[in-house]
């Protein structure tokens, strides 16, 4: 950990849905151009969790914080939440392209962020197209609507989507869980290849799928009040082989979950 | 045949002759206006006004005006307000903190929900005591109109609340996500994929304006002329067969008139089918 540059941190972060506490004071940095990945049995928190880094958890009345989540250093909190999402992408568990045409859903982000001319926008879908490794698949119709494509191919236009407006942090949300395994292989090598240009954070709950792509693994899970505390993080090879927590090594060794 | 297989065919066996009566009777009052109506249909009957009197002579051209007018004017009135009123009860009041807006909403939804059950003749004494009289507009298309933008308002706010509920969360998810703002992304995204749902409330609507005629008779006067502007008065198609049947002795002519009538009614239904079932192929 003493060689990476913290792109996202939270310092004593808690999360309430009206009196009941969901995430209790957790405290974490996400290294830059890294993957890391949230693991965890069901409830755990991790997908709140990831919620805070985008501020997503501000649409859902009822729900109060304390602590701070900061990016390159400064509180989410205090900016301006459309500069935040901005900065911040997010990649949903279930693909939900736009029903618009895939120029359109890729365009979307940009457009939205006051970018007019034509053909710059068409060099911009291109080249998110081509980083999300879809390019080559949807190139010839580009006025097809995203809904018709496969699974696999409308989760990675989403990824496009959300690199078109060229983030710094991607949040994914069990991206793949909703996909078959060949579709979920081509998003895991798209992780790969786009965590030299962004810092990624994924949840997921196949473990498997944390090893092979994560470089730090996070361990949350529930106390005895039901909020989900972080019980360890730490570079993934280590977590995965010698976990310093026992119920780290009782989650990852199967025991339960 | 064991006991059961057979009370089930006999419920199945009731169900069926329950439809086949409904059926047939509506066939029956369909074709029985038809049958009556249709010999008294010629391209003169669509283009001539009525002459008045006891023989009433002449076509419904005027209606026909009339009807078109009340149909544009009332959803010019009722459609902004009711599609706005949902985007704002479904879009905006679910996600606020504000215990007041929070009672206000659940106030506004049960006098939606109330509003859509009121007798169509209440909205007609209403519209007569504050159009017609109070507000001075006479019988007149305006002050017909507003009335029967009172009756649809709780129409088009319901069938377009059902269409934005219909959106999936994740199209919101996914456009907030990218730094839209809830504007933008009701504007952008959430709208126009409700849109054929809430053609379809505008659709009905326009339908209940072409079959209703309580609230017309209290509030739009019933001149049978071609009305030539806001403040005019006139009659509905609907309208005049209702004049025709009570004041007239040219009870064919109301047949004809219903039959017209109910050929619109039949097209507007095909069009609405048409606008969901391409809702349901996409």
């Amino acid at each position: 950990m003493e060689n990476e540059t913290t792109r996202m941190s939270t310092e004593d972060y808690s999360l309430y849905y009206g009196k009941f506490k969901a995430l209790n004071s957790i405290n974490i940095e996400i290294p830059s151009n890294r993957i890391t990945a949230f693991i965890g049995p069901s409830g755990c928190g991790k997908s709140t969790f990831l919620r805070s880094f985008n501020r997503m958890n501000d649409l859902i009345p009822g729900v109060t914080t304390t602590g701070t989540v900061n990016l390159d250093g400064r509180d989410v909190a205090r900016e301006d939440v459309v500069k935040l999402r901005k900065k911040v992408g997010m990649v949903f568990q279930r693909p939900n392209p736009f029903p618009k045409s895939i120029f359109d859903n890729v365009a979307y982000g940009p457009r939205l962020h006051g970018l007019k001319n034509r053909s710059e926008l068409a060099v911009l879908v291109e080249k998110s197209l081509r980083q999300a490794a879809i390019w080559e698949e949807v190139k010839d119709d580009l006025q097809k609507s995203g809904m018709s494509l496969s699974g696999g191919q409308q989760q990675r236009l989403c990824i496009a989507r959300a690199i078109a407006v060229e983030p710094e942090v991607i949040l994914m949300d069990e991206p793949a869980s909703a996909l078959d395994p060949v579709a979920t292989l081509k998003i895991e090598e798209l992780m790969n290849e786009l965590k030299k240009n962004y810092t990624i954070a994924i949840v997921t709950h196949n473990m498997q799928q944390a090893g092979r792509v994560s470089d730090y693994t996070a361990f949350m899970l529930t106390d005895q009040n039901r909020a989900g505390n972080l019980i360890e993080f730490g570079a993934t090879k280590q977590i995965f082989t010698t976990p310093v927590n026992s119920r780290t090594e009782d989650y990852i060794s199967g025991r339960f979950g | 045949m064991n006991k059961r297989n057979f009370s089930q065919n006999m419920a199945f066996g009731m169900f069926w002759l329950a439809g086949i009566v409904s059926v047939l009777i509506m066939a029956f009052v369909v074709g029985y206006i038809m049958v009556k109506g249709l010999p008294g249909i010629s391209l003169d009957f669509f283009t001539t006004s009525p002459r008045g009197g006891l023989s009433c002579d002449g076509g419904i051209y005027s209606t026909i005006v009339t009807t078109f007018y009340m149909i544009v004017v009332t959803l010019v009135f009722a459609t902004p307000l009711g599609v706005g009123t949902a985007i704002y009860l479904t879009e905006y009041s679910s996600n606020t903190d504000n215990r007041v807006a929070g009672r206000m909403v659940s106030i506004a939804r049960f006098g939606v929900d109330t509003l859509a059950g009121v007798p169509s003749i209440i909205f007609g004494l209403f519209g007569y005591a504050l159009f017609v009289t109070a507000m001075n507009l006479g019988f007149s298309i305006l002050s017909a109109s507003l009335a029967g933008a009172c009756l649809i308002i709780p129409v088009i706010i319901r069938t377009t609340e059902e269409a934005l509920k219909a959106v999936p969360a994740g199209y919101r998810e996914g456009s907030l996500a990218l730094g839209a703002n809830r504007w933008e992304t009701t504007w952008k995204v959430v709208l126009p994929a409700a849109l054929r749902g809430i053609s379809t409330g505008i659709l009905l609507s326009a339908g209940r304006i072409v079959s209703e005629t309580a609230i017309f008779f209290v509030t739009l006067g019933g001149s049978y002329r071609v009305p030539h502007s806001l403040m005019s008065g006139g009659r509905t198609m609907a309208l005049h067969v209702y004049y025709l049947a009570m004041e007239t002795r040219a009870f064919d002519k109301a047949m004809s008139t219903a039959a017209v009538l109910v050929a619109l009614i039949i097209i507007m239904n095909l069009a609405i089918n048409m606008v969901t079932n391409k809702i349901a192929a996409k």
